[in-house]
Formats: C-alpha cells, sequence, structure tokens
C-alpha cells in the first residue's frame, strides 16, 4: 500500500467514524419518544387525513359527483368525526 | 487506488454493522443520540460508497486494466462517452451502483424525516443498513470491483456493443434508483410494524419516496423498451424476457402501493393488504435485481452469469419470511377503521384495480419462473412466449385502462343512480364516439384492440370533464379566470392531478401498444441492390450496399460497418431513405489479422422513420458466410496489413454485395408509446413535487416545537 492510499484511508476512516460518534459524546441521554408525543403525532395525523377528507368532499360536491343531500350528511359526519380528534387532541394539552 | 477503494468497501460494511446494533439500542432502550448515531451511520455508508464509486469510474475513464473489472469490461478504444457507463456494465460495478444509490437515498430519506416518526426511524434505519450490508458483503466478499491483476494487459476486452447506445447510460442507474427507493418504503413497514405504529403517518411520510421509486423504474422500464427496439434488431419492444419481467413486477406492485396508501390514508382501511403491498414490492425489487444479475433465466437482457444465486436466494427468503412472520405477528394492530360503504364507490374501484395490478404481477411472476416450475416439476425447462402472457395479460391491461377513467370521476364512499349517470354520460360517450369513428375501418376486426381504443378515449372524457369542472368550481369559490383557475386546481392537489396526468399518460402508451402489436406488418426478405420487396403498401428498394471502416456514424466503436441504403416509397411518393447496418466490433487477437478487429461482437443499428401514425423500421443482415470467407482470406495477410484488408472488404461489399437479408416492419402508432411515456413523466414530476404550503407548515411546526422547548427549558 502506497504512503498516499494509507493516508487516505486514514483520513476516511476518521472523518466516518468523527460523523457516527458524534452523538455519542454530546452526552444527550433524551428519552427517544413519549407515549403521549406519540398519541399526538398520531391525533394530528387523523387530524390531517380528515381535514383532506372534508375538503374532498366539497370538492366533489360542487363538481357534481356527491347529491346535495348525500354530501351534507358526509360534511357533518366528517366533521363530527374531525370534532372527536381535536378533543381528543385537547384532552392530551 | 484500488486499496482506497477496497479500505471503504471494508469501512462501509462495518458503518453497516455498528449502525445496525446503534439503532436497535436506540429504538429497545429509547436512548436518542444511539438513534442518532445509526442514522449517522447511512451518511457515513454514503460518503464511503461515494469513495469507492469514485475511484472505480476514475480507473475505467483513464483505462486502468490493473482493475481486472475494468480490463474486462472496456478498452481503450471504447468511446469515452461509454467508458463512464461501462462501470455497471460488470457484475461488481452494478452491484456497487446498487449499493452507493441505496446509501443516498436512504440518507435523504432519513434526513428529511429525522425530526418526524422517531419511534420508527430506528428500525426503519436497521433495515436499510441490512440492505446495505448484504450489498457491502457481496463487495468485500464474492464481486469485489477492486481485484488487481498481476499484470496489467496493453488492451482490455472492451464494452459489451449491446450496451453502446445512449439509452444504456441511464437505463441502468433509473432502474436501480427505482429498486432502490423501493426498499425505503419496506424499510419504513417494517419499523411501523416493529414499533407497533402502523398509522397513515409512515405512509405518508415515505409515500414521495415511493412515488420517486415508481417513477425511476418506469422510466428505466420505458428506457429499455427503447433500447430494445431501436439497438436489438428484432424490431420489437417488449419481449415478456425474464430481466423486463422482473422489473416490471415492483413496478406493477408498487403502482397498486400507490393506490391503496390513498384509502388508508382517506378511511383507515386496507392496512393489512398495504403492509404486505409494500412488503412484497420490495422483495420484488431484490428478486429484480438478482435476475439480471445471477443469470438464473436465460435472458436477453442478462449481463451476469456468476455464484450470487445462492446468497441472493437465502436473503430474499429472509426477507419474504421475515416480512410474512412480522405482519402476522401484528395482525392485531392492522384492523380496518371502516368498512366498504358501497361497491359502486371510488374505494372499491381502487380495491378492484389493485387486484387486477395484483394479478397482472402473479401472471408475470408465474411465467418469468414457468422454465424453473416445470424443471423443477417434470425435469425439463419449458419457457412460455409472448402468447401465453398476452393471453392474460390484455384483458387484465384493458380493465386497468378502463378503471383509469372510472377511478377519477366516481365518488367516494357510495355513488349514486343520479351522479353516476352524470359523471359517466360523457366518458362513455367519448368512448363510443370512438367506437363508432373506428368501426368502418378494418380496425373493427379486432375487438380487443378496438375495445382499448374505446377505453382510452372513456379514459380522455374522464379527465377531460373532472378539468372542466374543476376549472368551474374553482372559478365559482374564487372567481378567477380559466387559466388561473387551472393552474390553482393543480397546484393545490398535485398528488391528484399528475395521477390524472398518468392516467391520460398510460391509455396513450396502452393505444400505442395495442395498434403497433395487433396492425403490425413485418417482411422477411433476401435482397440484392435495385430489387424492391412491398411491407403494408409501401414499396422498399434496395437502392445500394455501403462500407465503411472505422467511421462509424454513432460513436459506438465499432471497426467495420456493414450496411444498405433504401428508398421507401408509397403510390409513388418518396416516403423515406433508410440507412440499416451492421456494426462489427474487434475480437479476441487470436482470430488473426483481419477477424481480430471485427469478430467480435456484433450488432444492428436500425434504420427508422418514425411519424405520429406509422413506423417504418428495417434490420439488415449482410450474409454472414460471405464475410466469414473474405475473413478467412483476409487472415492469411501478414499482422501488418490488416488495416488495409480490411478497407478492401468495406469497399468490395459496397461494389459488388452478396445477398442481404432484410427485416422490414411497418406498425401503427409506435410513437404514442413514447409519447405516452413522456406524458406519464410529466404527471409523476406534478405528483413528485412537493407543495409549498405542506413545506411551510413544517417549517412552522418545528418552530413552534422549539419555542415550546425553550419556554419548557426557562
Amino acid at each position: 500500500m502506497d504512503a498516499v492510499a494509507a493516508l487516505l484511508v486514514f483520513v476516511v476512516l476518521v472523518a466516518a467514524v468523527a460523523l457516527v460518534v458524534a452523538p455519542l459524546r454530546r452526552g444527550r441521554t433524551e428519552r427517544l419518544i413519549a407515549a403521549e408525543e406519540a398519541r399526538r403525532e398520531e391525533l394530528e395525523a387523523a387530524k390531517e387525513a380528515k381535514y383532506l377528507e372534508i375538503r374532498d368532499a366539497e370538492m366533489d360536491f360542487r363538481m357534481g359527483k356527491l347529491s346535495e343531500a348525500d354530501f351534507r350528511a358526509l360534511d357533518r359526519q366528517l366533521r363530527a368525526e374531525a370534532v372527536e380528534i381535536l378533543r381528543d387532541l385537547d384532552r392530551l394539552t | 487506488m484500488p486499496v482506497l477503494g477496497r479500505a471503504c468497501l471494508i469501512l462501509a460494511l462495518v458503518a453497516c454493522a455498528y449502525g445496525i446494533g446503534a439503532s436497535l439500542y436506540g429504538a429497545r432502550t429509547g436512548r436518542r443520540e444511539w438513534a442518532d448515531s445509526g442514522r449517522r451511520a447511512v451518511y457515513a455508508l454514503a460518503g464511503l460508497l461515494t469513495v469507492s464509486f469514485g475511484v472505480l469510474e476514475v480507473a475505467f475513464l483513464r483505462s486502468d486494466f490493473s482493475f481486472a473489472t475494468v480490463a474486462t469490461h472496456s478498452s481503450t478504444t471504447t468511446p469515452g462517452f461509454y467508458k463512464g457507463a461501462a462501470v455497471w456494465s460488470s457484475q461488481e460495478g452494478s452491484l456497487l451502483l446498487w449499493a452507493w444509490l441505496l446509501a443516498m437515498w436512504s440518507s435523504l430519506v432519513l434526513f428529511s424525516t429525522r425530526r418526524r416518526m422517531r419511534a420508527i426511524t430506528p428500525y426503519a434505519t436497521a433495515m436499510l443498513l441490512g440492505f446495505g450490508a448484504f450489498f457491502c458483503g457481496l463487495l468485500v466478499f464474492a464481486a469485489s470491483p477492486f481485484h488487481v491483476l498481476a499484470s496489467a494487459p496493453a488492451e482490455g476486452n472492451g464494452l459489451n456493443p449491446l450496451l453502446r447506445h445512449p439509452s444504456m447510460m441511464i437505463h441502468p442507474p433509473m432502474l436501480y434508483s427505482g429498486y432502490t427507493l423501493f426498499t425505503v418504503p419496506f424499510a419504513f413497514a417494517v419499523g411501523a410494524l416493529a414499533a407497533r405504529r402502523v398509522d397513515a403517518e409512515w405512509i405518508r411520510s415515505t409515500r414521495r419516496f415511493a412515488l420517486a421509486a415508481w417513477f425511476f423504474l418506469g422510466i428505466g422500464i420505458l428506457l429499455g423498451a427503447r433500447w430494445s427496439y431501436s439497438e436489438l434488431g428484432w424490431g420489437g419492444y417488449w419481449a415478456w424476457d425474464p430481466v423486463e419481467n422482473a422489473s416490471l413486477m415492483p413496478w406493477l406492485t408498487g403502482t397498486a402501493f400507490l393506490h391503496s396508501v390513498m384509502i388508508q390514508e382517506k378511511r383507515g382501511m386496507l392496512k393489512v393488504w398495504n403492509v404486505s403491498l409494500v412488503l412484497a414490492t420490495g422483495v420484488l425489487a431484490i428478486l429484480g435485481t438478482f435476475l439480471v444479475r445471477s443469470g438464473i433465466l436465460d435472458s436477453i437482457h442478462a449481463f451476469g452469469a456468476s455464484t450470487l444465486g445462492k446468497p441472493f436466494v437465502a436473503f430474499i427468503a429472509l426477507l419474504a419470511a421475515g416480512s410474512i412472520a412480522l405482519v402476522v405477528s401484528r395482525r392485531d394492530l392492522l384492523r380496518t377503521e371502516n368498512r366498504l360503504d358501497s361497491l359502486l364507490s371510488r374505494e372499491a374501484m381502487f380495491l378492484l384495480n389493485n387486484l387486477v395490478l395484483v394479478g397482472l404481477c402473479f401472471v408475470v411472476l408465474w411465467g418469468t419462473f414457468f422454465p424453473l416450475i416445470s424443471e423443477a416439476v417434470t425435469g425439463q425447462k419449458a419457457s412460455v412466449g409472448p402468447p401465453w402472457f398476452d393471453r392474460y395479460t390484455v384483458p387484465l391491461a384493458l380493465m386497468l385502462v378502463l378503471l383509469s377513467g372510472i377511478g377519477p370521476v366516481i365518488a367516494w364512499r357510495r355513488a349514486t343512480a343520479a351522479n353516476t349517470r352524470r359523471n359517466f354520460l360523457f366518458p362513455s360517450a367519448c368512448a363510443a364516439l370512438c367506437a363508432v369513428a373506428l368501426l368502418p375501418v378494418h380496425v373493427a376486426q379486432k375487438p380487443l384492440a378496438l375495445c382499448m381504443f374505446a377505453f382510452a378515449a372513456f379514459v380522455a372524457g374522464s379527465i377531460g370533464q373532472e378539468l372542466v369542472r374543476g376549472v368551474r368550481a374553482r372559478r365559482a369559490m374564487a372567481s378567477e379566470s380559466v387559466p388561473l383557475a387551472a393552474v390553482q386546481l393543480v397546484r393545490r392537489n398535485r398528488r391528484r392531478w399528475g395521477g390524472y396526468t398518468i392516467h391520460v399518460g398510460m391509455a396513450v402508451l396502452f393505444v400505442g401498444v395495442a395498434a403497433s402489436s395487433t396492425f403490425q406488418h413485418t417482411r422477411d426478405a433476401s435482397l440484392v441492390p435495385r430489387q424492391t420487396v412491398r411491407v403494408d403498401g409501401y414499396d422498399v428498394r434496395y437502392v445500394k450496399a455501403t462500407g465503411r471502416v472505422a467511421d462509424d456514424p454513432d460513436g459506438t466503436g465499432a471497426f467495420m460497418t456493414l450496411g444498405a441504403v433504401l428508398d421507401v416509397s408509397k403510390g409513388g411518393r418518396h416516403v423515406a431513405t433508410l440507412r440499416p447496418a451492421r456494426n462489427y466490433y474487434p475480437g479476441d487477437p487470436s482470430q488473426g489479422t483481419v477477424g481480430q478487429y471485427i469478430m467480435g461482437d456484433a450488432t444492428s443499428e436500425v434504420g427508422l422513420k418514425a411519424g405520429a401514425t406509422r413506423d417504418f423500421w428495417v434490420a439488415v443482415q449482410p450474409d454472414a458466410g460471405w464475410l466469414m470467407k473474405v475473413v478467412a482470406k483476409g487472415n492469411d495477410l501478414p499482422p501488418s496489413a490488416g488495416g488495409l484488408a480490411l478497407a478492401a472488404i468495406a469497399q468490395r461489399y459496397a461494389e459488388r454485395p452478396p445477398p442481404a437479408d432484410f427485416r422490414l416492419i411497418a406498425s401503427p402508432l409506435v410513437t404514442w408509446i413514447w409519447l405516452g411515456g413522456m406524458i406519464v413523466a410529466a404527471g409523476g414530476l406534478v405528483a413528485l413535487w412537493p407543495a409549498p404550503d405542506l413545506a411551510r407548515r413544517r417549517v412552522t411546526a418545528s418552530l413552534r416545537a422549539r419555542v415550546a422547548q425553550e419556554l419548557g427549558r426557562a
């Protein structure tokens, strides 16, 4: 192995080790995720999905894919489900 | 620098092993610093493999034949343009490309999700590093690209001439990007199951990567088809070859996944199905790589025949068994949150679309592995050809196109009689009009093709209607001008409109496939100059033969090119002048004074007149017997006369050519295939483009989290 190659290998090794061990040297011992935080993430995702569903239902109605009666019933149901999700979110705060 | 390349590969394997351990330890103990360290191992892997890949690429560009893989896959006569691409023509180079792309894409996805899904990402990181460890292990122990020869030869074997085509520069990286990107949703699905977090969040975060995988794999497949059409000399773009099929299978299940995730996001349904689909897609991506690299099935595209079969089979079996075990063990978490309200709903159509796509994948899988299945059962290897595939895939493709028109216009949850009538009237009228317009011409004799054209018109009608109604709805809501309303409509829901564009592109592509395969006219003829042959009403006259030495117009490095000039006319009107040719490449020095220059591989350079309605395609095959005879005579000359002898052969061929074999094909609407592919790609880009408001929301969310954290400290 020539000297330049050996030096390059050493530099690459040091850089890789420094990159990988940096978080361990910070001495941070945060918990990965609390159960509450996990539940919040889940509810936030459900809320976004529900809002998307409400917006899509409105667009479907405006584009004639839902009758007014169906849309009203569907919209009411979706909004009630969204309210439930928001309530669950509020309970976490 | 082979030492540096090899050292980086060993360090990459160590980084994988460490990263798997650190990530799993972080996930099990909840210690974030270990999970972060595991994630950084992926970044380190990307850096190390970049150095390795760079070393190999430089060796190819410099024609450093001390590297065994450079000596066997490149030469000084390989054009510089193709030397760079020769890296992935070798077994070792293509495995390194796979591992490098995996590391780069994994780094990108883990960087973009570093503050989200903290319960899932450590497991996903470990899984991605597991893929990395497998490929790095192969590169270190079984197929090293940095094997050095004891004495470097003065000249290499050269790049396989079939690969000297512009699309081959990007076809493999595109396919491998698709394969490697499909490991991302696979890894996150494993992470979600392992962490028992099977809500729609992991899907939302990795959907873009699944879409990118689908996009790249699709482009790769299309480029492969284009290469086959213009380089392989048989006149087709799809032969149901095992390697083609290998790339199609994950693309089909990936397409199914991209549709069915919408059901889980919106309705919390199909969780088992989605997880199973994405796990199957990941396994099929590895299976695709295995089929290309192992040579286990005979293929015109299999550029590897190696001993890597056993490790690949073991890895695929492990992935499949682990996936099944994980899904079964988490079945309690994967219960559906809602039921199907009606069979006449968008959910039901998506489900049907999924069944068709998975059915197609199963047909392709069965047909591809039939030689192995038949050998295992009967002891004799039998294979199924295009007619077998066509029997099952054509009806399924028809259903797929029809569903891609129904899906966009049918309502979620439940379609009523009134809105079904309102939404389907116009698309159905388009389909009926198309069928009626085509009835008087000979298309009516081919009912399947007629159905495909009518269904494509149905798709165009339904998407056009959606666009018009969407613009109207936006104008009613926001009083915008028509162009602005159209732009805003697409901008506010890029995923939907990108998807609709893809549906149109696929319909156009399928029209091209149906027309070109049903109404193609092929004729094989042996001609001498001034003879004329008729194909599908076209008169083709063999005007003259051509012979060139070291003057390959496509710059592929051919030593001799023997060709023909053909005049194509219809009803006395000149249509095109075509110049098909056969390129001859250098072989072994032991093949004699002349033979060493032209007795290597030979490729067809087709003559093509492409048009919006019809392609005229010609390939020529000079008489091999004549060529062997003149080469044998030339080989009697002293080595110094090789160049002169070649020039004399080319001149003699041009002046007094023997009969040449021609394949002449007139195919309608082949251009529509490439046009449809471009529309699909454009739709894919629209769907992939990040929504600006989403990016803003994420920034705001992270800033809010920071404020909350800092206030908490105070």
